[in-house]
């Protein structure tokens, strides 16, 4: 165990500094450079200015330096100044990231929620009524963009029930309720493709296990239905489920970022747009990278969930 | 005749491919019989703004008037072309890295799938609207940022039998007689690693509209006057309680696009993978 959690922890460092590599070079795509930016603020600059600016900056330097020196800063916990604001960058990001956790958090809840017993169930009475239906909102769950379904949450909230939660932001410990009620629409919006996914799989992988033959044993030394499938089938049903929840990860967090923009939710995905937005590129680049640090970390306590779940891992 | 009859057995037995075929197919027709098809020209101011959907204009007209059906058909061909354009340029860039990586291994494939992994240190909306972001919004970089996502996948797909196919005899057996590595690679191991390649790029194309519409959305993809179905949606929405049907009709049209695409992938899927097939 100890091992594996050794291997682990280190392929995520590794994933971290290659997405550190990553976002250094996305951000050396835009056309110019941050000195060529400002005097497309302030109009016209000399030469001698625009110089002493790059090295200012450290963009004079060979590009592995720049990289080496961004790192330095990085590891401080300096990630720059926002260019709008002037602000450090940090502490807006530390700001905007529990939105963006609690969004995703509520999301899977909501989603594994929904789409676990009902894919049992679809599982158990395979071709019914029941399961075509299942079946077919699946599809359709998985299909459906997550902006649009926020979109037409709105339309319904706003024409049949006349009401909208509250659109200045709330803290989830200023006013849980209000924020609960700030949170159930967009946490909605985006739970629903994933329901679509964790359905099917929770459906396919059971229909996989129920077939087995300590599933046979099991009910041939006795046990209820109802102990064979929870406690058997389902506990062996759960790796691909959760492996499928690690990948769907990726696509709730770009769901997100549009997600959080429509509702006005001060998250990472609406400072990562308006950052675009304004070509505020340090803004820009802190926000991906924390994204995706966010991202990685996930994806490690979904393997770490393996190990609980899977003994072959554990002791691999 | 005989594929005819064979297409309408494996149509029968897969009832849910079928339907997925016929959507993908609807829409392309729509996309390439637009101006045919399309009541008025989708950039014309026709009509006062925001009119009702009624038997004039089916699905009403937008904020400045101009036919929402006609712009939701010709929008089929920016939505649907961007993702077929992006996909088929990571299929192309895709596949190669996937094949060589597999096929010569050592240093070279280690290179090519530490770069791969790379992209998957980011959600790959976040890769792609970052990199739209910073290249400006227009529509040759929409398709570089899906294409550039798109990559990754698809070489991890084609390797995967490649590594197995390298070894494989018949391989093994044209190395013998003297076929050089780029016959054996295109005529030998390509083709046998194609199936799952193929379902893999319906997925992405249905992954590839999601992008697209949602880079739109937000106005970081597709510019007006270009007319898709994600910057149609996220205007619409401004209007949403004027006309209801601007913030429904778009989001329609995309969520029939990507299950047409999802179903058609599980379609092959069965189809391809003879362990599932029926006999």
């Amino acid at each position: 165990m100890r091992s594996f959690l050794a291997r682990r922890v280190i392929s995520t460092l590794a994933g971290a500094a290659a997405l550190s590599v990553l976002v250094f070079v996305l951000i050396r795509l835009v056309p110019g450079d941050a000195v060529t930016l400002w005097i497309g603020q302030e109009g016209t600059m000399s030469p001698q200015v625009q110089e002493t600016l790059r090295k200012l900056f450290g963009l004079s330097a060979p590009p592995h330096e720049q990289y080496l020196g961004w790192i330095g800063d990085l590891l401080r916990g300096d990630l720059g100044y926002s260019f709008r604001s002037r602000l450090p960058v940090l502490p807006l990001i530390l700001q905007a990231l529990p939105v963006t956790l609690e969004l995703a958090v509520l999301a899977m809840c909501i989603s594994v929620s929904v789409a676990l017993p009902l894919g049992i169930l679809s599982a158990a009475r395979r071709n019914s009524p029941l399961d075509l239906a299942a079946r077919v909102l699946g599809l359709l769950g998985l299909s459906m963009p997550s902006f649009w379904i926020a979109v037409l949450l709105i339309l319904a909230s706003t024409t049949i029930f006349t009401w909208l939660p509250s659109l200045i932001y709330v803290g989830l410990f200023e006013d849980p309720l209000l924020n609960l009620q700030q949170m159930a629409m967009p946490a909605f919006a985006l739970s629903l493709p994933l329901m679509g996914v964790v359905m099917r799989m929770t459906r396919s992988s059971m229909l996989e296990v129920l077939d087995q033959d300590f599933i046979r044993t099991a009910r041939a030394k006795g046990l209820t239905e109802g102990r064979v499938r929870l406690r058997h089938a389902l506990k062996n049903a759960f790796i691909p489920i959760v492996t499928i929840l690690g990948i769907q990860l990726g696509r709730l967090l770009g769901g997100a970022v549009i997600v959080e923009q429509i509702f006005g939710l001060p998250g990472l995905g609406t400072l990562l747009i308006s950052a675009l937005t304004g070509r505020d590129y340090p803004m820009v680049q802190g926000t991906v990278l924390i994204i995706g640090l966010f991202f990685m970390t996930v994806q490690l306590v979904v393997d770490l969930s393996y190990a609980y779940l899977d003994p072959r891992i554990r002791y691999a | 005749m005989r594929v005819l009859r064979s297409a309408a057995r494996l149509a029968r037995a897969n009832v849910i491919g079928s339907i997925g075929v016929m959507l993908v197919v609807s829409l392309t027709l729509i996309a390439i019989f637009a101006p045919q098809l399309s009541p008025h020209d989708p950039n014309a101011q026709i009509g006062k703004r925001l009119t009702e959907p009624g038997p004039q204009y089916l699905l009403g007209l937008d904020q400045l008037g101009r036919d929402e059906l006609s712009r939701l058909i010709f929008g089929a061909r920016v939505s649907l072309g961007v993702s077929v354009v992006s996909v088929a340029i990571a299929l192309l860039i895709g596949s190669s890295l996937g094949l060589l990586s597999g096929y010569y291994g050592g240093a070279l494939d280690n290179v090519i799938m530490r770069v791969m992994d790379l992209m998957f240190t980011l959600p790959s909306f976040v890769l792609a609207l970052a990199l739209a972001g910073i290249l400006g919004p227009a529509l040759p970089n929409v398709i570089v940022a899906i294409a550039f996502v798109t990559i990754p996948t698809i070489a991890r797909i084609t390797r995967a039998p490649v590594l197995a196919l390298r070894e494989a005899e018949f391989v093994q057996s044209a190395r013998a007689v003297g076929a050089g590595d780029a016959r054996i690679l295109l005529r030998h191991v390509f083709p046998n690693a194609l199936a799952p390649l193929i379902v893999q790029t319906t997925v992405s194309i249905s992954d590839a509209i999601l992008i697209e519409a949602g880079l739109s959305f937000l106005g970081l993809g597709v510019q007006a006057p270009d007319t898709s179905w994600g910057n149609m949606l996220g205007s619409g929405r401004d209007y949403m309680e004027l006309a209801n049907g601007l913030s429904v009709f778009p989001g329609a049209a995309i969520m029939l696009a990507v299950l047409g695409f999802n179903l058609a992938g599980d379609g092959l899927r069965d189809v391809l993978d003879p362990r599932l097939r029926k006999a």
